[in-house]
């Protein structure tokens, strides 16, 4: 792991680690952490093994995400969502681009704000819809408001986000078990990063070099407690030189540098270098449920610079530059569209869920 | 055929089911290089290997959630706890994601919780707990209690294959009590080979026809004796061993309680909330008419657990106190 460092990275400086801006600092490079060694690495997209399809997928998931959680809103507004939601507005390149690096037998730990992950993977958008209707159609039948379709390799949260580390090591504990190749990918928030079960989870992966790959999303914000009330250190990324484990800090709005590097650290992880941390920086472009008027405690400043930072218009400026046409962009958008209208009809038809049948589920069989 | 003390059949248990399916594995503290604190794993390392006996950091909630998450890719963890007290440190492990996670569509969680249990020897409060009424209230979890060698085998086994979380209390209490200490009704042969005893069932330990008690765990032994002494008297008194404690086996306590029409709960947790006030309400609710006196209980006092051995002995249930409860219930 205390590997050289490499040419083209540069050791960092703790006055640098002192006054780090996150977007400014890491629109061009990430900070690499191998054993006490911190460096900057330019980011290197010109190495990803992508197509023209790739691009056009990576833009087509982060673009159905952030439309689709704004036709929840919609639909909330109409009175047909049952309980909450929680989006992740502005972390669609982190949610894609990550999840985009798996592979189909790897296994993803997402958030509640990961709805563009499970897209990724494979989650078809009917029964996706239903699920926010509470309704039979939906992914668990409306038995909880937190989903995940096993059979794409998707672990369902609960709640009390931090628990669900230790349930990721557990899957990558099993990967090594069984020495089958695969890896984990486990998504967790600067909030969750306080918990005990973070550390429990990721000393208990560290210790046993499991294949598992955690990306703290941090966007500032655990519900309404800022970052500063949250943690002491630097940045959460350095965390991992105390467990012993490779680390990363990444611009969490770049789906190209996302991808780069989730990509590296699962190959790292399948080699037995794991687990790997990583700490992804966006903004959450809204608030922590549909119903957190998020507007009284967010800066003013800081919601205004939201939109600097949209990973969707950066996506999408990058693309027109060099990859994709206007003309390409709209088709898109109206084949998001289409599918869109297609799910919240299928939702609106699917009955709800009776009651005697809950019963039969309290044990498995 | 052969006897067995409980220890051994717990390490038995393990051995069989570790050696007939591969994707059972034991995880814990000081399991693997130590054997267990309890030496019931002493061996297991060296026959099995560090992947399938895995030592883990101190951390009880990071390797039950590991277990959780290994189960849901179908392992099967055989978890000790090192002290059944502990367990405090993993409850939202077990009961907010464990316990519903099928139920949520998260997928079954095959897992074993292994929990040594019960006052021994001024342990003391963090080394003395019966843990079984922080999980009763909590759909989608097992709880098992075995009080002799051929339950704890047979529970044990059928906890491991069960594709729900089981807790599976085990008493310290009763590790070492040789088998010439035990009651020749509580130490049948216990069998080798692939049999189990069913999870939910109860047993009647002793028959009778004034009285009945109602018991699981350590106190089935002082329910007993404290029978035999009532029997000396002319009074003849029921045992009836629930084994299970979630699902428990609700036929039984019914039919027991309508043949003797008086009934006594026992148990070593304490009295209030302890899991015996759900069955003193089960028979309320569904065998009022068959009572012939009011339901009493004896349980450990209401207070913390205490560590000097008079204290101890004061706040425990034990056979003088069931003696007691039996006689007033018996005059009613």
């Amino acid at each position: 792991m205390e590997r050289a460092v490499a040419p083209s990275e540069t050791p960092v400086n703790e006055a640098e680690l002192d006054h780090l801006d996150y977007f400014r600092d890491l629109r061009d490079r990430h900070l690499t952490i191998n054993g006490l060694r911190i460096a900057w690495r330019p980011k290197s997209p010109q190495t990803l093994d992508l197509a023209e399809n790739d691009f056009r997928q990576l833009y087509y998931f982060m673009a159905l995400g952030r439309a689709f959680e704004e036709r929840i809103g919609e639909l909330f507004r109409q009175g047909l969502i049952p309980g909450t939601a929680f989006f992740g507005r502005g972390n669609e390149a982190l949610s894609v681009g990550s999840s985009y690096a798996l592979r189909p037998e790897d296994t993803l730990v997402p958030m509640h704000r990961n709805l563009p992950s499970h897209l990724v993977r494979g989650q078809a958008l009917k029964p996706l819809m239903a699920q926010y209707l509470g309704r039979e159609g939906g992914i668990n039948r409306g038995r909880e408001i937190h989903y995940a379709d096993r059979s794409l390799n998707i672990f369902q949260l609960i709640s009390h986000i931090g628990t669900m580390i230790p349930v990721a090591a557990g899957a990558a504990f099993a990967a090594k078990y069984r020495g089958d190749g695969s890896a984990v990918l486990a998504m967790s928030g600067d909030g969750a990063s306080s918990t005990g079960d973070f550390h429990e989870g990721f000393n208990f992966a560290a210790v046993h070099k499991l294949p598992l790959v955690l990306i703290l999303e941090n966007n500032f914000w655990a519900y309404k407690t800022p970052i500063r009330l949250q943690y002491a250190c630097k940045n959460l990324a350095l965390r991992a030189i105390g467990y012993g484990t490779p680390g990363y800090l990444i611009d969490g709005t770049d789906v190209l540098g996302v991808y780069e590097i989730t990509r590296e650290a699962l190959s790292r992880a399948r080699l037995g270098e794991g687990p790997i941390l990583i700490e992804s920086v966006n903004p959450r472009a809204c608030g922590h449920s549909i119903y957190d008027a998020y507007q009284d405690y967010v800066p003013k400043e800081e919601i205004s610079a939201w939109d600097a930072i949209d990973p969707v218009r950066l996506f999408e400026a990058r693309l027109k530059k060099e990859k994709i046409t206007e003309e390409q962009i709209s088709h898109l958008h109206a084949r998001i569209d289409r599918e869109l209208a297609e799910a919240v009809a299928f939702a609106k038809k699917s009955p709800f869920p009776q009651g005697p049948d809950i019963l039969e589920d309290v044990y498995a069989t | 055929m052969a006897q067995l003390t409980y220890r051994q059949a717990i390490t038995t248990a393990l051995w069989e089911e570790m050696k007939r399916d591969p994707e059972v594995y034991l995880i814990g503290e000081d399991i693997g290089l130590g054997g267990g604190a309890f030496g019931v794993t002493k061996g297991f390392l060296d026959a099995f290997g560090a992947m399938r006996v895995v030592d883990a950091p101190l951390a009880e909630s990071g390797f039950v959630g590991a277990a959780v998450g290994a189960a849901h890719k179908g392992l099967r963890a055989v978890v000790e706890m090192q002290f059944a007290d502990f367990i405090t440190e993993t409850f939202k492990m077990l009961v907010d994601y464990a316990a519903g996670a099928h139920f949520r569509g998260a997928g079954p969680v095959p897992i074993t919780i292994r929990l040594p249990a019960g006052a021994l020897k001024s342990a003391g409060p963090y080394h003395s707990h019966n843990p079984e009424a922080w999980f009763y209230h909590t759909p989608g979890l097992k709880v098992v209690a075995p009080a002799t060698p051929y339950d704890a085998k047979g529970l044990l086994k059928a906890a491991i294959r069960d594709n729900n979380p089981v807790l599976f209390l085990e008493y310290k209490r009763l590790y070492n009590l040789p088998l010439s200490q035990i009651p020749e009704v509580l130490r049948p042969e216990v069998p080798e080979g692939d049999w189990t005893v069913p999870i939910g069932k109860g047993r009647i330990i002793r028959e009778g026809k004034h009285l009945t008690i109602i018991t699981h765990g350590t106190t089935l032994y002082d329910a007993l004796q404290a029978a035999e002494t009532l029997s000396d008297e002319g009074i003849e008194v029921e045992v009836v061993d629930l084994r299970s404690i979630l699902p428990f086996d609700r036929e039984l306590i019914l039919s027991s309680v309508k043949k003797t029409g008086r009934v006594l709960i026992v148990h070593e947790d304490h009295k209030t909330g302890g899991v015996g006030a759900e069955w003193a309400a089960l028979i309320a609710e569904e065998a009022f008419e068959s009572l012939d006196a009011p339901i009493h209980r004896v349980g450990a006092l209401d207070t913390p657990i205490p560590y000097s051995p008079p204290l101890e002995e004061y706040f425990l249930p034990n056979t003088q106190k069931i003696v007691e409860a039996l006689r007033k219930l018996s005059a009613y």
